[in-house]
C-alpha cells in the first residue's frame, strides 16, 4: 500500500470540506447580488469567515433528541446520509492522473451509492417523530425515487456512445466534442434530474420552508443539522463533477487550449455547473409536490427514452454516426 | 387496500407562511386537506373595547396597529367616520394629502403582498425587489410624518402635517420610476411557467359563493364583480380622479395576481392626477373644536382599503369618547372562506391559497 492511497483520500476530504465551506459563502453571495444585497461581510474580510463561524455555532449547540423520537434511528440518519456523499467522490477523475478508484463500472456505482442518502432521509424523518418532517422524508422518498430513474436513463445515451461505464473513458472519448452537443436532451434531462437530486430550488419540496418548515431535518439541531447541511453540498460538489466529466468533457481543453493546466479546466467547468445552481435557486418558485411527479414521468422519462432512441439511430448513420 | 388514517396537523401559529398568528389545524389524509380549521385570536388586543376609554384623537394610533402595512387607510377610516358624524368641511390640501397617502399606502400594502406571496411558493428574489420598492414610499412617508409603519398621520378635520418642500415633486419621481418598476416585475413573475402552474385553475370559487361571503377588495373582483368603493360610493375627492376598477375572470389564484398587480397600476393613475392637481397652499386642518364631542347618532362608513371594505361603525351618545366603536375588518371577513378553499385540496396549495387571500394577522384579530 503506497503512501498515496492514505493520503489522497484525506486530502479530498479537505479539499471538499474547503469547497463546502466557500460554496455556501459563494452561493449567499450570489444571491445577495442577485436580490440587490451585499451579502455575508462581517465574519472576516469579505465575509470569508462567515462559514466558519457558522459551522462553530452549530458544533456548540446544545444536541437535543426529541424525547417521543426513535433514539437509535435518529442518531444513525446523518450517517447513513452523508457517508454515500463522500463515498461517491471515489470514482470522479478529476485529471487524467487524479482519481481514487477506476474501476469500470464507474458511473454505476456512482448511481448506486448516492440512491442511499434517500434511506438516511427517510429515516431521519420517520425517527424524528414529527408530522412536518415525515411529510418532508416521506416526499422525498417520492421525489429522489422518481427522478433517479430519468437521471440513469440521460446517461444511457453516453453509455452507448463510450461503450463503457468507466467515467475516465467517458472523458477520454469527450476530446473532440463534448457530450453536451450531441446528447443535449440527455444533458437538458440530467440537469434538471440532477438538481431534483439534490433537493434544490425549484425542487426543494422535501425540506420546502414556506409549508412544511424544514422538512425532513425540522427536529434536528447542531452537529446532526449539519451533517444534513453537510450532505447536501458534498453533493453538490459531487454532482457538479459529475456532470462535468459526463457531458462537459472533463479535464479536456477546449479550442486546442491545452497551456491551461488540466485541473484549472475541470475547476472553471465545475464552477460554471456549481453557479448555476445557485442562480437557479434565486430565480425559480417551487414546484408542486404532484406537477414534480408528473414532470418526472410524463416528460423526462419520455425525453430521456427518445433520446436513447435517437442516440441509436444515429450511431447508424454514416457521417453524423461519427459524433455518436 | 391499506388502511390509511387522517393526520391531523397543526399550521402555525408559528409557521413561515401563516403571515403572522394564524393558526390552522388541518386534517390530512396523505397530502391531501379533508378539513381546516383556522384558529384566531393570538393578537386580539381588545382594540374596540379600548377606544371607548379613549377620545377620538387617541382611537387613530390605535387603528395603526390594525392593517399594519396600509396604516394610513385604517387612519383615514376612523377619522372619516368621525367627521362624517360631525360634519366637517376638510380642507382641499388635506384631501390631496390624504388621497395621496392611502394610494401610496395601497401600492406599498400590495408590494409587500405580491413579495411574500412569491416567497410562499418558494420563490426568494421578488420578496427582496418588493421590499426595495416600498422602501421608497417608507422614506417618503417617513419625511412626511416621521414614521416608517405606524403613521398617526390623519387628524379629525385634516392631517396632522403639511408636506415638506419638494415632497409631491418627490412623489411624481416615484410614480414615474414605479412605472418601470411594474414592467421589471412582469418580465420575472407574469410569464415564469412555474409560477403559472403553481397558481393557475387553483383556488376557484363564484361571484355568488364570494358575495355569500362578503368577501371584498380584490378577493371580490376577481370573479368578476366591479365593485370598488372608491367608484361605487365615492368618499374623500376620488370622484375627481379617472381610474379603472380592475376585475379577474376566473378567480383563480392568478387572476387574484394579475388584478392587485392592475391595482397597483391604478393606484399609480391617481397619484399622477393628484400631484398634477394638488393645490398651492391652503390650510391642513379645517375647523375643528379644541375638544372633540361628536353629536349622538350612529354612522357606519366604509372605505376601501388594500384588502377590501374597511368599514368604520360608530355610536355615538355626545361624548368625547365613543360609546360603541365597531371596525369590519377586511382581512377578517375574507379569511372565512379559507375552509371552504382548502377542502380536498393538495397540503402544497395551503399556503398559496392563504396567501392569495391576503390577511393581515392584526386586522383578523384587531
Amino acid at each position: 500500500m503506497n503512501l498515496m492511497m492514505v493520503v489522497g483520500p484525506v486530502l479530498l476530504l479537505f479539499i471538499v470540506l474547503g469547497f463546502v465551506t466557500y460554496a455556501i459563502l459563494f452561493e449567499r453571495k450570489v444571491i445577495g447580488w442577485i436580490q440587490n444585497r451585499i451579502g455575508p461581510n462581517r465574519v472576516g474580510p469579505w465575509g470569508l469567515l462567515q462559514t466558519v463561524a457558522d459551522v462553530f455555532k452549530l458544533l456548540i449547540k446544545e444536541d437535543i433528541i426529541p424525547a417521543k423520537a426513535d433514539e437509535s434511528l435518529f442518531r444513525l440518519a446523518p450517517v447513513i446520509a452523508f457517508v454515500p456523499a463522500f463515498a461517491v467522490l471515489a470514482v470522479i477523475p478529476f485529471t487524467e492522473k487524479i482519481q481514487f478508484a477506476d474501476f469500470a463500472v464507474g458511473l454505476l456505482y456512482y448511481m448506486a451509492i448516492s440512491s442511499i442518502t434517500i434511506i438516511g432521509i427517510l429515516v431521519g424523518g420517520w425517527a424524528s417523530n414529527n408530522k412536518y418532517a415525515l411529510l418532508g422524508g416521506m416526499r422525498s422518498a417520492a421525489q429522489m425515487i422518481s427522478y433517479e430513474i430519468p437521471l440513469v436513463m440521460s446517461v444511457v445515451g453516453i453509455i452507448m456512445s463510450v461503450g463503457s461505464l468507466n467515467l475516465h473513458e467517458i472523458v477520454e472519448a469527450q476530446q473532440k466534442v463534448w457530450f453536451i452537443f450531441p446528447q443535449f436532451v440527455g444533458f437538458a434531462v440530467f440537469l434538471i434530474a440532477s438538481i431534483s437530486e439534490l433537493n434544490r430550488t425549484p425542487f426543494d419540496l422535501p425540506e420546502a420552508e414556506s409549508e412544511l418548515v424544514a422538512g425532513y431535518h425540522v427536529e434536528y439541531t447542531g452537529f446532526r443539522f449539519a451533517f444534513f447541511m453537510l450532505a447536501e453540498y458534498v453533493y453538490v460538489f459531487a454532482m457538479a463533477s459529475l456532470t462535468t466529466v459526463l457531458y462537459l468533457g472533463g479535464w479536456n481543453a477546449p479550442f486546442g487550449l491545452t497551456f491551461i493546466p488540466p485541473i484549472v479546466w475541470f475547476i472553471l467547468k465545475f464552477s460554471l455547473i456549481v453557479f448555476f445552481l445557485f442562480w437557479v435557486r434565486a430565480t425559480m418558485p417551487r414546484i408542486r409536490v404532484d406537477q414534480l411527479m408528473q414532470f418526472a414521468w410524463k416528460v423526462l422519462l419520455p425525453l430521456a427514452l427518445a433520446n436513447i432512441f435517437i442516440t441509436a439511430v444515429f450511431k447508424e448513420i454514416p457521417v453524423i454516426g461519427k459524433f455518436y | 387496500m391499506l388502511r390509511t388514517e387522517e393526520m391531523l396537523l397543526n399550521v402555525g401559529p408559528q409557521h413561515p407562511s401563516t403571515h403572522g398568528v394564524l393558526r390552522l389545524i388541518v386534517k390530512i389524509d396523505g397530502e391531501t386537506i379533508v378539513d381546516a380549521e383556522p384558529v384566531i385570536g393570538y393578537l386580539h388586543r381588545g382594540t374596540e373595547k379600548l377606544a371607548e376609554d379613549l377620545n377620538y384623537t387617541q382611537i387613530i394610533p390605535y387603528t395603526d396597529r390594525m392593517d399594519y402595512l396600509s396604516a394610513m387607510t385604517n387612519n383615514y377610516a376612523i377619522v372619516h367616520a368621525t367627521e362624517q358624524l360631525m360634519g366637517l368641511e376638510i380642507p382641499e390640501r388635506a384631501e390631496f394629502l390624504r388621497v395621496i397617502v392611502m394610494e401610496l399606502n395601497r401600492i406599498a400594502s400590495h408590494l409587500v403582498w405580491m413579495g411574500t406571496y412569491l416567497l410562499d411558493i418558494g420563490a426568494m428574489s421578488p420578496f427582496l425587489y418588493a421590499f426595495r420598492d416600498r422602501e421608497q414610499i417608507l422614506n417618503l412617508f417617513n419625511e412626511l410624518c416621521g414614521a416608517r409603519i405606524t403613521y398617526n398621520y390623519m387628524r379629525v378635520g385634516g392631517v396632522k402635517w403639511d408636506a415638506p418642500p419638494g415632497w409631491i415633486d418627490k412623489v411624481g419621481e416615484f410614480v414615474q420610476y414605479m412605472k418601470k418598476q411594474m414592467d421589471e416585475y412582469h418580465g420575472l413573475i407574469t410569464g415564469n411557467e412555474i409560477f403559472i402552474q403553481r397558481t393557475k385553475g387553483i383556488g376557484i370559487y363564484d361571484r355568488e359563493t364570494a358575495i355569500q361571503f362578503g368577501l371584498s377588495g380584490a378577493n371580490l373582483r376577481v370573479t368578476g364583480v366591479k365593485w370598488d368603493l372608491r367608484k361605487n360610493q365615492p368618499y374623500s375627492i376620488y370622484e375627481r380622479f379617472d381610474f379603472d376598477v380592475p376585475v379577474g375572470q376566473t378567480g383563480d389564484l392568478y387572476d387574484k395576481y394579475l388584478c392587485r398587480m392592475q391595482e397597483i397600476v391604478e393606484s399609480l393613475k391617481i397619484l399622477e392626477q393628484a400631484v398634477e392637481q394638488f393645490p398651492e397652499g391652503g390650510s391642513t386642518m379645517g375647523k375643528v373644536p379644541r375638544v372633540l364631542r361628536v353629536p349622538e347618532g350612529e354612522i357606519y362608513v366604509g372605505i376601501e382599503s388594500p384588502r377590501g371594505e374597511l368599514g368604520c361603525h360608530i355610536v355615538s351618545k355626545g361624548k368625547d369618547k365613543p360609546w360603541r366603536l365597531k371596525f369590519r375588518r377586511p382581512s377578517f371577513y375574507n379569511l372565512q372562506i379559507l375552509p371552504t378553499l382548502l377542502k380536498g385540496e393538495n397540503i402544497s396549495n395551503l399556503v398559496a391559497i392563504l396567501g392569495g387571500i391576503d390577511i393581515v394577522l392584526g386586522e383578523v384579530d384587531c
